[in-house]
């Protein structure tokens, strides 16, 4: 029973492993493509968001777009940050991302209740700000952007009305934000966001080549960089390479370990059993069978203990998953440790392949005993 | 089957100057030496004499167990002392039947399945080997414990259904390395009743025994001394 415990362990640890390996990269190309953008157009030399730099001239970049036959819908975004006070008087003012977005094509958020962001004064926001800024849908608020700490002002306000709740993709769970129209979020900021956005999502048309798609961005947009799904995942690739050759060690070692206890058990059961082997090659039972019948039982462990090992590696990754995803700054859609039947199916054949090469020697060896020799020793001891 | 093709008489089992030795480390153990010995089809005979005179030794050998150092056996018209490993188990399974002192049941097998064992080594048919185990257990006297585990059963009955699995694929040959040795003064006897009873039904039995009641319901006894055969007398 030890035994069995023993086997599901590294079962779990291994399955861990490589849902581990796989799954972040897995779970981060899903929500890539979770809206169907297979294309992101930033300004050059940045990644999306990932500075201040942002494209200007966005509606007649996106209307050039839009103009290319295997361009289905163009979403630009632009990001940045707003102040709103909180209902409380006059507490310290409250920061949230903003992200200012078409909402008949938007990719950014999955609105939960309540209206979308299709009115200019009109206002979407996650669970995060609700909770912190006490306020609900329906209300109105005065958001406010750049303060400047010399002029003590800011450089825009504008009462608008909260008018849906929605969950952020990209966001991690923790993290305040609010969505608008872009041209609400653009003119907030005057002059200087006037027609700019930070990124341009790109879905292409089913069956076009997004590939040659991205090229043509780039080409036509020169101070532009387009980046597809599958750029962006070698990116991550590269970033993740760590994180995989970890999961690759530490699952190669509970194979290993796994293969060497099923060895002792099987050795163990052998030594235990040695008279009856020698008896069964004494009435003429072929060695081979001997050896099988032994291997099987090796293999009817295996069969215990691995649905066992799929329990707890799957309750294991659940609660490191629950940890790593408290993780600041990562999505929340973000899983490192995703369930996929491939990896369980990997995971369970390496498992009975190991399971019965660990089986094989040590019953081989079992059954090669001379037979008179272990008769005369099972007689006496 | 077997039995069957042999007169009555003839030799079943015929073993020519055998000699068996161990080597442990530069010392050279010798086990038996000078043996020749025939067995003639149903023939019921003991092998007795002091402990580690070679009794043990020379009957694995008259069992193709164990490998003669020179020498030879025939069984069955067969020279078996030069067979491979996967012919001398083959042989085994198809032309001698083992009793050991310990029975050796397969623990996790009913007193039926343990009979049926060797058929199904043997390749015969499912139908045919449940009633023929059926059979055999019935003849033991253990028709009504089919279905018990060997746990279950007393060494009497554990030893009988050892017998019945010897006999399972009609062996030309029965060997009995102490059969009653395990065995209380009672039970002791019902083995020896029944080994008289196969005798008497014309299997060929050699046992192997410190057991005087036993060797004196046999017709010929084997006295061992040393490695060497020093009496070979009729039973009187
Ligand atoms: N595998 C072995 N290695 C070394 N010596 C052995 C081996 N088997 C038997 N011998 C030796 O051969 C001799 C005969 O042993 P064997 O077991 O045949 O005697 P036995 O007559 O059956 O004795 P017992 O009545 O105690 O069973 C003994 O001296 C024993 O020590
Ligand atoms: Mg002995």
């Amino acid at each position: 029973m030890l035994a069995v415990l023993g086997v599901a362990v590294s079962a779990a640890m291994l399955l861990d492993m490589v849902m581990l390996a796989t799954g972040m990269r897995q779970s981060l190309r899903s929500l890539l493509l979770s809206r169907g953008f297979q294309l992101r157009v930033a300004p050059k030399g940045t990644l999306p968001f990932d500075t201040e730099a942002t494209l200007d001239s966005t509606s007649a970049l996106a209307a050039r777009l839009r103009a290319n036959p295997d361009v289905v819908s163009v979403s630009p975004v632009l990001g940045g940050h707003v102040h709103v006070r909180p209902r409380s008087g006059d507490g310290a003012a409250l920061t949230s991302v903003a992200l200012g977005v078409e909402s008949t094509v938007q990719g950014d958020y999955e609105l939960l209740n309540g209206g979308d962001a299709t009115a200019d004064d009109a206002l979407v926001v996650n669970d995060a700000f609700l909770a912190a800024s006490h306020r609900r849908i329906g209300d109105s608020l005065t958001v406010a952007v750049d303060y400047d700490p010399q002029l003590r002002a800011y450089a825009g306000t504008r009462l608008m009305r909260l008018t849906g709740r929605a969950r952020f993709l990209y966001l991690a769970a923790g993290q305040r934000a609010v969505a608008m129209p872009l041209a609400t979020l653009q003119s907030l900021g005057g002059a200087a966001r006037a027609d700019r956005s930070s990124l341009v999502m790109v879905r292409a048309r089913e069956g076009a080549d997004v590939e040659r798609t991205r090229l043509w961005i780039e080409r036509t947009f020169p101070r532009s960089a387009a980046i597809s799904t599958e750029t962006a995942m070698r990116q991550v690739d590269e970033r993740l390479s760590y994180f995989r050759q970890l999961a690759f060690i530490l699952g190669s070692v509970s194979l290993i370990v796994g293969f060497l206890l099923v060895t002792t058990l099987v050795t163990v059961s052998v030594n235990e059993r040695l008279g009856e082997i020698a008896v069964l090659r004494a009435i003429g039972v072929a060695r081979h069978r001997v050896v099988t019948q032994i291997v099987l039982e090796g293999v009817a462990i295996m069969t215990v203990a691995t649905p066992l090992g799929l329990a707890l590696g799957l309750m294991t990754a659940r609660w490191l998953n629950g940890i790593l995803a408290a993780f600041p700054g990562l999505p929340e859609a973000i899983d490192f440790f995703l369930f996929q039947p491939s990896a369980a199916w990997a995971s369970l054949g390496m498992l009975a392949v190991s399971g019965v090469l660990a089986g094989v020697y040590p019953s081989w060896r079992g059954a090669s005993q001379p037979i008179a020799t272990t008769l005369r020793q099972e007689a006496i001891g | 089957m077997n039995a069957l093709t042999i007169a009555p008489g003839a030799p079943v089992l015929e073993a020519q100057s055998l000699r068996r030795e161990y080597r442990m480390g530069d010392e050279r153990v010798v086990a038996v030496q000078d043996v020749s010995l025939s067995i003639a089809a149903g023939e019921y005979a003991a092998i007795v004499g002091p402990s580690g005179c070679g009794k043990s030794t020379l009957l694995n050998l008259l069992g193709v167990i164990d490998r003669p150092t020179t020498g030879s056996v025939r069984i069955a018209g067969r020279q078996v002392e030069s067979l491979s490993d996967a012919e001398a188990t083959r042989f085994r399974l198809l032309h001698v039947g083992f009793v050991f002192q310990r029975f050796y049941l397969m623990p996790a097998l009913s007193a039926l399945e343990n009979v049926e064992l060797p058929m199904s080594e043997a390749g015969m048919a499912r139908a045919e080997r449940r009633a023929r185990a059926s059979e055999l257990l019935g003849y033991v006297g253990l028709g009504k414990r089919e279905r018990h585990r060997p746990s279950r059963l007393s060494g009497g009955e554990q030893q009988r259904v050892a017998v019945a699995r010897a006999l399972a694929n009609r062996p030309s040959l029965l060997l009995a390395d102490e059969p009653t040795g395990e065995l209380d003064a009672r039970t002791g006897t019902e083995m020896i009743a029944l080994l008289e009873r196969l005798s008497a039904d014309g299997t060929t039995i050699v046992v192997v025994t410190h057991d005087e009641k036993l060797a004196r319901a046999t017709r010929r006894v084997v006295h061992m001394l040393d490695g060497r055969v020093e009496r070979d007398e009729p039973v009187r």
